[in-house]
């Protein structure tokens, strides 16, 4: 799979997001073109979902966006008004969230729910609604009978299903998926991720996809951004990242998958735990667990250890913010 | 030799209402041994059974039926306070949720010395420094001032740690590991996968390690068992059932991982509910033959120590 962004979709650029006097997100720069797969991925409280959400605009108090802008299709979101903003959502950018498998309603059948959220965007008819409800259903590999069925009678899988053939209801340019597979099993997961896949390649639209499984990834886009304590410390097409890692976070990550063949070696994976963003560490975020941050080079390490780097381009769309990579 | 060993344990929960209520056969004639300083990965999907069959382990349910031989005698039924407490000592569950399994009130050192003190583990005067070299065993430094601490002052890895540190506090024989790792973040798993390994070498210790990841299974087993619909349909050393595997259900987890195309998924694990004769995964199966559906098959030797309850990879003779 090879990235064809043409055109720009969704420019991000510094972003700040603070929930009260944490800052999650730092300075997050960010670009999805037209029909991409990005994908981002980070531990918990990495920030990977609050940038989600401030695409998505759905950001409520604490959080809030202290700085930066978010383009969509060159506009600047954060000026806009609310009725201005209810629209774009769902219509150019939809989501899919972590445990969306039980974010329907249990009481109201399948059909009813994709009615209400068509007819709260757009002039349909109850019965025209419906009948896209069945196609769209079609589309996502369920049966169109589905539309009079209630969530309880659906497995987890096909719940999942349910949601995205929603996320697709109003053909919006980006779909952002936050985790859609981690509490599905491994099977389920791989065949949602070939219908998402298929549907992207029918529909062109554009995903942002989120996750902490680097692995599943690497395979799955066409770039990938990795997160570390609020802030972007990589970002290259995914081929290149799997050769190539330069962040010694991302290495780090990616010793941290056990193989499924080859010698049965014992692996490192990172010391220490993701910081505490009350306190962020001075310098690089990522020094106090680094093993390239030793003491022994001083002039390296006060840098490391005080000043913070920058994320910079060191090869064609292969960005890094480490020290130890000069330009 | 074995430390622990069950004989075709089966558990039964009634599901739904009703005079006449579905049995779902979460577990069904589960057979096998847990070797000291070895580890053997239990693996399934959701909803296989795997959970429920360390649950009878620790007897957390009564098994509906079967043995568990531990020590010379089938505890399985064991009623007796003082012999379920000795089992208990012996046999020890981590859970999945390190955050649910402490209690946040009470220090790190409240936690490993409780067992100490229940079990009797060493002289009162022995204990302060038997939480210590506990702590130092599970790499939680320095003892002093993590025994200190309250659950919520640790981050995710952490608490695992403590919980560890707790099970190992009596001396187990044989630890159950419920997903160990699944709650936590991908870069700390590493740590907690290789701390069983320390463990399983240096204290002898036989773990049961229950879990859907394959990849980890194969990093850190001996010995795998894989469970669809309650029973165990493949089992072998973990880097021979993964290399070559010879039940379908073994095929199509690996090719999920594998990141390779697989075709519709038409059956699931409710197929353990009131269950016919036949075999549990003939819905989902590529290979499946008429004989399928009609005769349930056992689990046969197809290669010297792998075995597989399939008509058409492992036929019995």
């Amino acid at each position: 799979m090879s990235a064809v962004a043409t055109q720009t979709l969704i420019e991000v650029r510094g972003l700040e997001v603070e929930y009260g006097r944490v800052r999650a997100v730092d300075g997050v720069d960010l670009t999805i073109g037209t029909g991409e797969i990005l994908g981002l991925a980070g531990e918990s409280g990495c920030g990977k979902s609050t940038v989600a959400n401030a695409i998505m605009q759905i950001l409520r108090p604490p959080a809030r966006i202290v700085g930066g802008s978010i383009r969509f299709q060159g506009d600047d979101l954060t000026g806009k008004r609310k009725e201005e903003l209810r629209r774009y959502r769902w219509r150019n950018v939809s989501m899919v969230f972590q445990s969306a498998m039980n974010s329907l309603n249990p009481v109201m059948r399948v059909g009813d729910q994709f009615v209400d959220m068509m007819r709260a965007h757009e002039h349909i008819s109850k019965s025209r609604a419906l009948t896209r409800a069945a196609e769209l259903l079609d589309l996502v590999g369920l049966d169109k009978r589905l539309v009079r069925a209630y969530p309880h009678e659906l497995s987890g899988g096909m719940r999942q299903r349910v949601i995205i053939a929603m996320a697709l209801a109003l053909s919006p340019e980006l779909v952002i998926l936050d985790e859609p597979t981690t509490a599905l099993d491994v099977v389920v997961q791989r065949e949602i991720l070939q219908e998402v896949e298929a549907l992207k390649r029918d529909f062109g639209f554009a995903v942002l996809f989120i996750t902490h499984d680097l692995s599943l990834l690497l395979e799955f886009a066409d770039r990938v951004a990795i997160m570390y304590a609020g802030e972007i410390v990589e970002s290259a097409p995914a081929s290149r990242l799997a050769e190539n890692a330069l962040h010694p976070y991302t290495q780090g990550l990616m010793r941290s998958f056990p193989p499924l063949a080859g010698p049965r070696a014992r692996l490192v994976g990172i010391p220490g735990s993701p910081p505490d963003l009350r306190e962020p560490p001075s310098g690089c975020r990522f020094h106090p667990r680094c093993p390239h941050c030793l003491p022994d080079d001083a002039t390296l390490y006060l840098r490391q250890t005080t000043e913070r780097p920058r994320l910079r381009e060191v090869e064609p769309d292969h960005s890094v913010a480490c020290h130890l990579v000069e330009a | 030799m074995s430390a622990l060993e069950v004989r075709d344990l089966s558990k039964n929960f009634a599901v739904g209402r009703g005079l006449r209520r579905p049995q779902v056969h979460a577990v069904e004639e589960v057979s096998f041994s847990l070797r000291p300083g070895t580890i053997t990965a239990l693996v399934g999907e959701s909803g296989s059974g795997k959970s429920t069959v360390a649950r009878l382990i620790a007897r957390l349910y009564d098994p509906t039926s079967g043995s568990i031989l531990f020590d010379g005698g089938d505890i399985a039924h064991a009623r007796r306070r003082r012999d379920v407490l000795r089992y208990r000592s012996q046999v020890q569950l981590i859970f999945q949720d390190p955050f649910g399994s402490l209690n946040p009130v009470k220090t790190v050192r409240h936690h490993i010395e409780r067992p100490l003190r229940i079990h009797g583990v060493v002289p009162a005067s022995r204990v302060e420094g038997r939480v210590h070299e506990l702590l130092d065993t599970v790499g939680l430094v320095p003892p002093a001032e993590v025994a200190a601490k309250y659950p919520h002052e640790l981050s995710g890895g952490q608490r695992q740690r403590v919980a560890i540190a707790r099970a190992l506090a009596v001396e187990p024989k044989v630890v159950l590991a419920d997903e160990p790792t699944s709650m936590l973040d991908v870069s700390i798993r590493i740590g907690i996968l290789n701390l069983m390994l320390k463990l399983k070498e240096e204290h002898d210790i036989a773990f049961l390690y229950v879990t859907h990841d394959l990849a980890s299974a194969r990093y850190i087993a001996d010995d795998i068992l894989v469970m669809y619909a309650g029973q165990i349909v493949e089992r072998g050393p973990v880097e021979q059932v993964l290399a070559e595997p010879l039940h379908p259900y073994t095929r199509l987890l690996l090719a999920a991982v594998h990141g390779e195309r697989i075709e519709e998924r038409r059956g699931s694990a409710s197929a353990a509910i009131d269950p016919t004769e036949g075999c549990r995964f003939v819905a989902r199966c590529p290979l499946a033959v008429p004989v399928c559906s009609v005769t349930t098959p056992t689990l046969v030797e197809a290669h010297p120590g792998q075995s597989a309850r399939c008509h058409v990879t492992a036929p019995a003779n």
